[in-house]
């Protein structure tokens, strides 16, 4: 066991754990942030995925102790001062989630690709969210919240007036 | 931490009534529960002397049951249902509010705990509101009845002289006399009796309004639970967290039929965090204090296991030889209508294919989990399962303990689409919990689920055809086997994995089931054969059936609708006409006008793909990327589905997309179009999944697609890029008052797989009947035909 410190969401906190541990179980069990899940323990679905340096990150596979120092965003953190991301109301208004097992994973992807390119194409929205899958299939309402959150972002945050709501 | 952390907050808020009273010490004062909770977390001593339970069944012949209204003039609704990611909770509260005269803002909805809901049987089948929803609305009715009649006793006024609007009784003739609904009732109880044998019958004496007057069904309400869903909020099973809870992760045996002959315990024991290493016959579990303990320790147990003495199952590569020739364990008695054999027998000619379907998975995008409170001489089981009252059944047998000392609270998880109908990890941490007296919580490994989870039964289908000189239609044979020996699918307490693996399973496997075709054809002379056959090895093997979104709905629809299609080509007919002529010849229909009800949603999807009218395949064939259409139509009770595929086919590298997928769709009357939409366009895109990539794979004792590397499923990069729903109300008089409620669901999982296979016809003329389309697959059949 090792003390490690940790920024998550702008909050500093400090944990005894193995520093192996992987940053999943840490988050979930020690500081009881619930957005990222575990859905494979192996990076490949994308259930746990936090962002870190504004990069999607699997924390099922990643050792705390590589995380401790860096600012970790999990879901919970996305909103800010009480209003939600752009990606976060673009899911809403698109009624995306089926069981929403896996919509962490989806949401963070999509934010940080957003974050690098604030207008994909529809190929580079597919090409970017490939790695993050859902088995409720909600994929085709995903690649449309991402392009109503683009719009969202390229407007300020807003709704535009006159969208229709799912 | 109270023990009711990780309750979700929906239940909490729902349960806290204006009073301050419980919705259990509500429900305790009618004298139908009992609850008391260490709050410690720590199971109390056990006691010898037993007396009545703490969670009795709810009575849903209880008004106080199904409604509890509150002096602040809001409602809660409590329904014996889960919600596993269609929005059902969402057209509950529609339906309910509409019959009540309530605010749709101002309802909530309970479902699935199994001590506060009345047992409605949990999720499953599609039948949420064809079935469920109908004793929802006549309570909600009789409680707007009763309240008319309050009102009419306090404002002195008749009944009939009385008019409701959002909760508010008024007098027609003065409205400023008024009164609210939580000033009629609001704390106190209906004291109401329902009638009904069953809780499907259940029914006060007030009469369900006409559809016409339903103001809040039918309305694209966006569901309640997403945004909780979205910003992280939510709680799940997977969150609970309990005092001294400790957990448990399981030791699969490593092949099938394993014998487990030794453990090392001091293998793990030094290991930080142990607690305990559980073996009961072949089940082997540990124990950890922490969550990632238990995952080390669980791979570091060393346990030696022992071969069964013959293979457990053919390898993949020959399963359908083995399906093909295996004695049945069940045949059913042929089903014959007019004179198959002769007809037959006159045909001037006969269409003849076979049609495999592999052994699919859920594989669930996160694995089966519990957690278990054991205190103070009771069980509590958080979990998923979308059938939460038979896992309490379950688990109380299992465990032995009294079924009124045993509780499942439901709440929300990966997906269910029938693997939480068979779930493994309630029974298991329940077990876990009630052996070391401390609550646990039980996950499985992304290995065990994806390699052990129930699968839908494989599918071998022979299907037959003869056809007069004028292309008609005259002989039809369907003669299906699935490998579906020892069926397992509601929680029972003698086949969930663990009471296999303890040796506490029952003697007789499950007979299983085949699927007939399911379509309104009019074709004078058919047969229908169905047969059961078994793997070598029934009990104790990660190759076992269970529901998987309609069991056996997909695979023999994609037999049927696929020959249809070579039917149709042999006929030199396009392929709607050709089913459209088989669907108008027939001149009777039955009570739900299924057959008027089929053609009006063939037409709405020949209308909405703009189909292209010709004979497949399609004739120019150049370039690379070819394109077809393909179409399916099959029905599930009384839900009506069409759908329309256009593919893209890379003859380069056997690549198949599907650009684009119309849907029509009747389910009768809609309560929630936009949650109907939702749950059409991803139950396609399942099916696409499912036609396009998904096979469990296996040697002859291994499961070897254990992952998302070895059981691929479609990703984001294969979503079409346009997908078109209608809803369809085919019905004769669409206008009557009592236009039911039907499913929506499987039966859009059912057509799709013909749908594409058709499409990839069309385009390449090359015909696929055996699913996955997997491009290597495709591009040896393409290559084959020189194409």
């Amino acid at each position: 066991m090792a003390i490690l410190r940790l920024t998550v969401n702008g909050r500093a906190h400090s944990v005894d754990v193995d520093p192996s541990t992987p940053l999943l179980y840490v988050l979930r069990n020690d500081l009881d942030l619930r957005g990222p899940r575990f859905g494979c323990g192996l990076s490949q679905c994308g259930a746990c995925t936090v962002l870190i340096k504004g990069a999607a990150v699997r924390s099922c596979i990643m050792p705390v102790s590589a995380a401790a120092g860096t600012p970790i965003t999990t879901l919970e953190g996305l909103a800010t001062d009480g209003r939600l991301d752009p990606v976060q109301q673009a899911w809403i208004d698109e009624q995306v989630p089926q069981c929403g097992f896996c919509q962490n994973g989806q949401i963070l992807t999509a934010k940080a690709l957003l974050a690098k390119n604030p207008s994909p194409t529809d190929a580079q929205i597919r090409e970017g969210m490939a790695g993050v899958l859902c088995r409720c299939f909600t994929y085709y309402r995903i690649q449309a919240a991402i392009k109503r959150a683009a719009r969202l972002m390229a407007d300020g945050g807003e709704r535009s007036e006159g969208e229709v709501v799912a | 931490m109270s023990v009711f952390t990780s309750v979700p907050p929906e239940v909490d808020a729902a349960v806290q009534r204006a009073d301050g009273a419980s919705r259990r010490d509500f429900l305790k004062s009618t004298g139908l529960l009992v609850v008391s909770f260490s709050v410690a977390g720590v199971a109390a001593p056990l006691q010898t002397a037993q007396g009545p339970g703490p969670y009795p069944d709810p009575d849903f012949r209880q008004l106080d049951t199904w409604i509890v209204i509150r002096e602040d003039n809001t409602a809660t609704f409590f329904v014996g249902k889960t919600d596993p990611g269609q929005g059902t909770g969402t057209a509950f509260r529609q339906i309910m509010s509409d019959e009540l005269d309530m605010p749709y803002d101002r309802t909530s909805c309970v479902m699935g705990a199994t001590d506060v809901t009345p047992d409605q049987g949990g999720s499953g089948g599609s039948d949420a509101l064809q079935v469920d929803g109908y004793p929802m609305r006549r309570a909600a009715a009789e409680a707007r009845r009763v309240l008319l009649e309050m009102a009419s006793a306090r404002l002195g006024v008749p009944v009939s002289q009385l008019y409701v609007r959002d909760g508010v009784v008024s007098v027609e003739a003065d409205p400023s006399r008024k009164v609210t609904y939580g000033q009629l009732i609001g704390g106190r109880r209906f004291n109401v009796t329902l009638t009904g044998d069953n809780v499907n019958a259940a029914t006060g004496i007030a009469p369900l309004k006409n559809v016409q007057d339903l103001k809040t069904s039918g309305q694209p309400l966006p569901r309640y639970d997403i945004p909780a869903k979205v910003d992280g909020s939510h709680k799940w099973a997977v969150d609970v967290k309990l005092p001294g809870m400790v957990h448990a992760r399981n030791v699969k045996p490593p092949f099938a039929g394993a014998t487990l002959t030794n453990v090392d315990e001091s293998s793990v024991r030094n290991l930080p965090g142990f607690v305990r290493v559980i073996r009961s016959g072949n089940y082997l579990a540990v124990v950890c204090e922490r969550e990632e303990q238990a995952i080390r320790a669980a791979s570091a147990l060393k346990a030696t296991w022992s071969r069964p003495s013959t293979a457990p199952f053919p390898a993949s590569e020959s399963l359908f030889d083995y399906i093909r020739s295996a004695t049945p364990t069940f045949s059913a008695p042929p089903v014959v209508v007019g004179t198959p054999d002769a007809a037959f027998q006159s045909a001037a000619k006969v269409v003849e294919a076979q049609y495999e379907v592999p052994f699919q998975g859920h594989a669930s995008i996160g694995p089966a989990h519990a957690t278990a409170d054991p205190s103070n001489d009771q069980m509590t089981v958080y979990s998923n399962d979308m059938k939460a009252y038979g896992m309490r059944d379950g688990i109380a047998q299992f465990l032995q303990m009294p079924r009124d000392r045993v509780r499942v609270v439901w709440m929300d998880g990966p997906q269910g689409f029938g693997r939480t109908a068979a779930d493994d990890a309630g029974v298991e941490a329940a077990f876990i919990a009630k052996e070391i007296g401390r609550p646990v919580r039980v996950q499985w490994m992304r290995h065990e689920e994806t390699g052990w989870d129930t699968k839908a039964p494989a599918y071998v289908v022979s299907m037959r055809a003869g056809l007069d000189p004028q292309g008609t239609l005259t002989a039809y044979s369907f003669e299906a086997r699935a490998a579906d020996h020892n069926h397992l699918g509601y929680n029972e307490h003698d086949t969930v994995l663990i009471a296999q693996l303890a040796n506490r399973r029952k003697a007789t496997p499950n007979r299983g089931s085949v699927g007939t075709p399911s379509e309104m054809y009019a074709i004078p002379n058919r047969r229908s054969a169905t047969h059961v056959v078994g793997l070598p090895l029934v009990w104790e093997t990660p190759i076992r059936t269970g529901n998987l979104r309609d069991p056996n709905g997909p695979q023999v629809t994609f037999a049927t609708e696929t020959f249809i299609d070579e039917v149709a080509v042999a006929a030199g007919a396009d392929p709607i006409a050709f089913r459209m002529k088989l669907l108008t010849a027939g001149t009777t229909d039955d009570s739900g006008f299924k057959r008027a009800r089929s053609i009006a949603v063939l037409k709405a999807v020949t209308d909405a793909s703009g189909w292209d009218t010709r004979v497949s395949p399609k004739p120019a064939r150049t370039g690379d990327v070819l394109s077809g259409r393909g179409v399916a139509y099959t029905f599930r009770n009384q839900t009506v589905v069409a759908q329309v595929a256009e593919v893209e086919v890379n003859r380069r590298t056997g690549r198949v997309w599907v650009k684009r997928l119309v849907c029509a769709h009747d389910c009768g009357l809609v309560i929630n179009p936009s949650g109907v939409r939702a749950t059409i366009e991803c139950g396609m895109l399942h099916s696409l999944s499912r036609a396009l990539y998904e096979e469990a794979t296996f040697d002859t004792e291994t499961v070897t697609s254990m992952d998302w590397m070895t059981y691929p499923t479609l990703r984001h990069t294969d979503a079409p890029e346009r997908i078109d729903i209608v809803l369809v109300n085919g019905d004769p008089n669409p206008n009557r008052p009592d236009l039911p409620m039907y499913g929506a669901g499987e039966t859009i999982c059912k057509p799709l797989m013909a749908a594409v296979g058709n499409a990839i016809f069309d385009a390449t003329g090359v015909r696929l009947r055996r699913v996955p389309f997997k491009s290597e697959r495709v591009l040896a059949a393409l290559k084959a035909a020189r194409v």
